[in-house]
């Protein structure tokens, strides 16, 4: 029923772009000139808008409160605006953000609104006095403009968002709509070219045609594995059979890791939409979501997007009279890791326990319920539409030879400017860490950067000109994964992060395989004991050892990569090791079992201070006594150091202690 | 199909996996987790080979043969794998097989010998459960266990019950009944016989004999008229243990409860072995002639006095056919009655 012979032709049309004009996608209001859908909602925008950014990050850092003090702003009736909600922009460090944008206006972006305080309180009322009444910005919180693009009237003095350092590496094309728009409002992804690619492939292409422009766009799954979507697509489509499925992993569980949590909370119809095309181009009437129960929200927004899609005939039977069937089903994960792995995936939706079993037979051929399936990871898919709609030539003019457009990654850890950015492949490390990062905060020195969440590698300083590409990465011991990137300051040990990233894999491991089950927790083992100062000679090669053995010989994914973390810090900091093992000695101060605070006589002044902060008692002295840190009491949690006026408190060596 | 297995060219079945493969043509791969009554599982890892053109070592139990593959089995960085995993398992396992009752039919006792380990290299947490025998027959020692999945996918895939499966996960992942309740099955006991360590016993036959002491004498189990075949093992006389027997016959290597567990009555104290009639209110011995002269004469004077129908026989599943045939023959033509039936209907 849907494959298609040949292009078909929208009888009256020209061509395919003003078809897509005509169909359900731009609602009840088609019937407009020459003019798009966006200059038709600009020009009809006659309200003030305030956007809030309301994704979880914005709701963790207090987007809801924002939300109703506007409310409650709005609500006195000094000026009328529409308040909307919209999903995360990237920018983490700068939440709660505030959008608001007048009529003919560019939009302005606030940052840094805490609802906590009174006088942030006070900014929203700035806000709407100065920007929504005065028609002027409010220059203390304003992090920047869009800049104009139908005629807009810029701010003068008022820095394009597009030009901040953070945003001047970028390249959005899965997060184009991410923090732009109302991720609850369906009329509003149309306005943005959204169903435009579903309403192409279905009238104007074959499904070979959608496979062939996937082929040429070069697009690789971004799920960590980087398989050509294409030739995915393509096998899928080649495999005989009465029902295939198509899968959205939605199964985002690297620790750090929220690219596919702000996709699926900020854009969740571009999924969809994703889903849709691929659905049609293997021959698949049936999509499953296979998304964390974790991700609430994403959830929701999953629920809505799907019951405006079937509501305007994007889903359901029929879709926009192409006779093509596509529904889409969510189904909601336990919290398993190993259930990102595809076919501990697949058993998981059929109920059975989530784990991973041999391939082949490959999912193409023997996939849900037996039947022909494909799996896309998120950004994947939202991947999808832009590829379509502007071309495979077009994305292939991103990136790399071989890694070809745009990858997101949700920059975390020690780094001024944590957030989600996405970045044209091929991408310096540099650029990513320095001039969107911000670098590390407080001066400190940039040590590695961990890629691929727990399965990937780190990459020290001196690699940092390597080139963010599948290969590079790879080359350098690391891998592309699924995009979480952790960067790590001289305070971090190699060590400590290491084992920090193995007790995840291996906590997370299924228990089916054995080198996986029984070798992550011996090794996690051995580490445990390096970080508490009891490592002995020859635990670097047995670590060594045993991670090749465990990377060769595991059944999945996970447990072939988990040993990774391991590896490349020994690879690339196999000094800290040493430290630790030979000296006792963790050279960046981390470990608690390496060292010991100490009172310097002539700078404490007896204040006692520390006696009192100390949370478990374990200081004597104050009141004229110098104080006395009892080293069996102490759990070096750092307070004395931290509220000691004088600088009296130092971490020294364990050792050194003792020879003292 | 041709295959290059070490350098010999091997004439295998399509469809067939290197594994079996191999083993069809006398070339030893190690497994644990594989059983050929068994869907193939790829959890043991041990007989990991190389083929050309794919990157990664292969699961040769999971991956099915193409033409001209070119597998080698027996690669230094082969031999290294599989003696790590060893290790591995034996890390978190019992060090007791002096008492273990699978000692001498233990195949990851094998493997340790196979592969020399007199020591391992890793030494860490192991993880402790209570040991499961609130029933009479099996007795689950999961500190033994080693998750090969044979017992799960018997249960599910043979026996069609479904009785355990894996709970938990990672280092703490378990062979578990439902709610780690009883175990409540049809205690055909074909998990004890797939279990390749001793983590599920039967428990009649412990500390009844070693593996090695006992004569095997393959049988048919005399229980019903399906004929299973089963080998007794006895010690001193005594049959101590039924296990199953590798050959395609009847039973396909399977055994029901009976079968598997319901031999004690060969040696037991209370087995009938001559005929008893009841003199003076007390059954006492007698001879076989005795016996069925009192039968006969009584059946005659019934079915003369109340007429066939007064009659009823029924037969024992024990029986075979044949005799079962004989006996609804002798009830219809001798007594004169369709009153008949057969033990295994209540």
């Amino acid at each position: 029923m849907t494959k298609k012979s040949s292009k078909k032709k929208v009888p009256g049309k020209a061509s395919g772009r003003k078809a897509a004009s005509k169909s359900p996608v731009s609602g009840s209001r088609s019937s407009a000139g020459k003019k798009s859908v966006r200059q038709r909602k600009i020009a009809a925008r006659t309200k003030a808008r305030i956007m809030v950014g309301m994704g979880t990050c914005g709701r963790a850092a207090g987007g809801v409160k924002v939300f109703e003090a506007l409310e409650q702003l709005l609500k006195a009736g000094k000026v009328k605006a529409e308040l909307e909600q919209t999903g995360c922009i990237g920018m983490c460090s700068q939440e709660v953000l505030v959008d608001v944008q007048l009529p003919g206006r560019t939009r302005v972006l606030y940052g840094n609104i805490k609802p906590v305080k009174e006088k942030h309180i006070k900014v929203l009322e700035q806000i709407v006095e100065k920007h929504l009444i005065g028609n002027s910005v409010v220059k203390e919180h304003v992090l920047g403009q869009i800049r104009p693009t139908d005629g807009e009237k810029p701010f003068d003095d008022v820095p394009y968002y597009e030009e901040l350092s953070f945003n001047s590496a970028q390249e959005r094309i899965v997060l184009r709509n991410c923090g732009s728009m109302d991720p609850e409002s369906i009329d509003e992804y149309c306005a943005r070219d959204g169903y435009k690619a579903l309403t192409k492939a279905l009238k104007e292409m074959t499904p070979d045609e959608v496979i062939d422009e996937m082929k040429l766009s070069g697009l690789r799954g971004r799920g960590g594995a980087g398989f050509p979507t294409g030739l995915k697509w393509g096998f899928a489509a080649m495999s005989k059979a009465d029902e295939k499925y198509m899968i959205c992993n939605a199964d985002e569980g690297d620790p750090g890791a929220f690219m596919d949590r702000s996709v699926l909370e900020g854009d969740p119809h571009s999924i969809l939409e994703g889903m849709a095309i691929g659905g049609y181009a293997m021959g698949a009437h049936t999509g499953y979501i296979y998304v964390r129960a974790e991700y609430p929200l994403a959830v929701k927004r999953l629920n809505i997007a799907i019951a405006q899609a079937r509501e305007r005939g994007l889903l359901g039977k029929n879709i926009l009279k192409s006779g093509f069937d596509f529904e889409i089903f969510i189904k909601q994960g336990a919290g398993a890791f190993v259930c990102g792995e595809e076919t501990a995936l697949i058993a998981s939706i059929e109920g059975k326990r989530g784990m991973p079993r041999p391939k082949p037979p490959f999912p193409a051929n023997h996939g849900l319920w037996g039947k022909p399936t494909n799996i896309n990871n998120v950004e994947t898919l939202a991947n999808i539409a832009p590829i379509i709609l502007k071309g495979g030539a077009w994305y292939a003019g991103f990136g790399t030879e071989k890694s070809k457009g745009t990858k997101v990654f949700a920059l975390a850890g020690k780094i001024s400017n944590p957030g989600l950015i996405e970045v044209p492949m091929g991408k310096p490390l540099r650029d990513i860490i320095y001039d969107i990062g911000g670098g590390c905060p407080g001066g400190k020195e940039f040590k590695a950067v961990q890629t691929g969440g727990p399965s990937g590698g780190c990459i020290p300083a001196s690699l940092i000109d390597t080139s963010v590409d599948y290969e590079s990465l790879a080359q350098a011991g690391a891998i592309m994964g699924s995009g979480g990137m952790v960067v790590m300051d001289e305070n971090t040990c190699m060590v400590e992060m290491a084992r920090y990233f193995l007790n995840f894999t291996q906590e997370e491991s299924c228990g089916k395989c054995v080198p996986c089950r029984v070798g992550t927790k011996r090794m996690l083992e051995i580490l445990e004991r390096i970080v508490d100062g009891k490592g002995e000679e020859g635990d670097v090669e047995l670590l060594k050892d045993l991670g090749e053995d465990i990377k060769a010989a595991s059944l999945c994914g996970l447990g072939q990569t988990a040993p990774n973390p391991v590896l490349s810090t020994i690879r690339y900091f196999r000094d800290e090791y040493d430290a630790h093992i030979h000296e006792k000695r963790c050279p960046a101060g981390v470990c608690k079992a390496l060292f010991q605070y100490k009172v310097e006589d002539p700078f404490c002044k007896m204040c006692g201070l520390c006696v009192k902060k100390c949370p478990v008692g374990a200081i004597q002295g104050g009141a004229k006594k110098l104080a006395k840190i009892m080293d069996e009491k102490c759990v070096k949690c750092g307070v004395c150091i931290e509220v000691c006026p004088f600088d009296a408190i130092t971490q020294i060596d364990a050792r050194e202690k003792v020879e003292v | 199909m041709k295959v290059i297995i070490d350098g010999k060219v091997i004439d295998a079945k399509p469809e067939s996996t290197i594994l079996e493969a191999a083993r069809k043509e006398g070339v030893h791969i190690p497994t644990l987790c594989y059983h050929k009554k068994l869907s193939p599982y790829g959890g043991c890892r041990l007989c990991i080979v190389e083929v050309e053109g794919i990157p990664r070592l292969v699961a040769s139990c999971t991956t099915p043969v193409t033409e001209g593959m070119v597998v080698r089995t027996d690669t230094e960085q082969i031999k290294k794998v599989r003696k790590t995993i060893v290790e591995l398992i034996l890390s978190n396992h019992p060090n007791e097989c002096m008492v273990c009752e699978q000692n001498g039919r233990c195949e990851l006792q094998d493997l340790a010998y196979e592969f020399g380990l007199k020591e391992i290299r890793f030494v860490g947490e192991k993880n402790v459960h209570p040991i499961q025998n609130q029933n009479p027959l099996i007795e689950r020692d999961y500190n033994k266990c080693i998750l090969c999945g044979r017992c799960v996918r018997m249960c599910d895939e043979v026996q069609g019950v479904g009785a355990v499966d894996f709970s938990q996960r990672g280092f703490h992942a378990k062979i578990a009944t439902e709610y780690d309740g009883v175990l409540s099955c049809e205690f055909c006991g074909n998990c004890v016989e797939v279990c390749p360590v001793g983590a599920l016993t039967g428990k009649i036959s412990r500390f009844k004999g070693r593996s090695w002491e006992a004569k095997k004498t393959k049988t048919i189990c005399n229980y019903c008229g399906c004929g299973c075949t089963i080998i007794m093992h006895a010690k001193d006389g005594q049959v101590v243990r039924v296990s199953h027997s590798e050959d395609t016959t009847v039973n396909e290597g399977c055994m029901c409860v009976k079968g598997k567990f319901g031999f004690e009555y060969i040696n037991h104290e209370d087995r009938l072995k001559t005929p008893l009639i009841r003199k003076e209110g007390k059954l006492q011995e007698t001879t076989w002639e005795e016996a069925l002269g009192r039968v006969a004469e009584n059946l005659a004077r019934i079915k003369k006095e109340y007429g066939s129908n007064s009659i009823a026989g029924l037969s024992s599943a024990k029986c075979t056919n044949e005799d079962n045939y004989v006996f609804q023959k002798f009830m219809r033509t001798v007594i004169g009655t369709n009153n008949v039936d057969h033990c295994a209907r209540y």
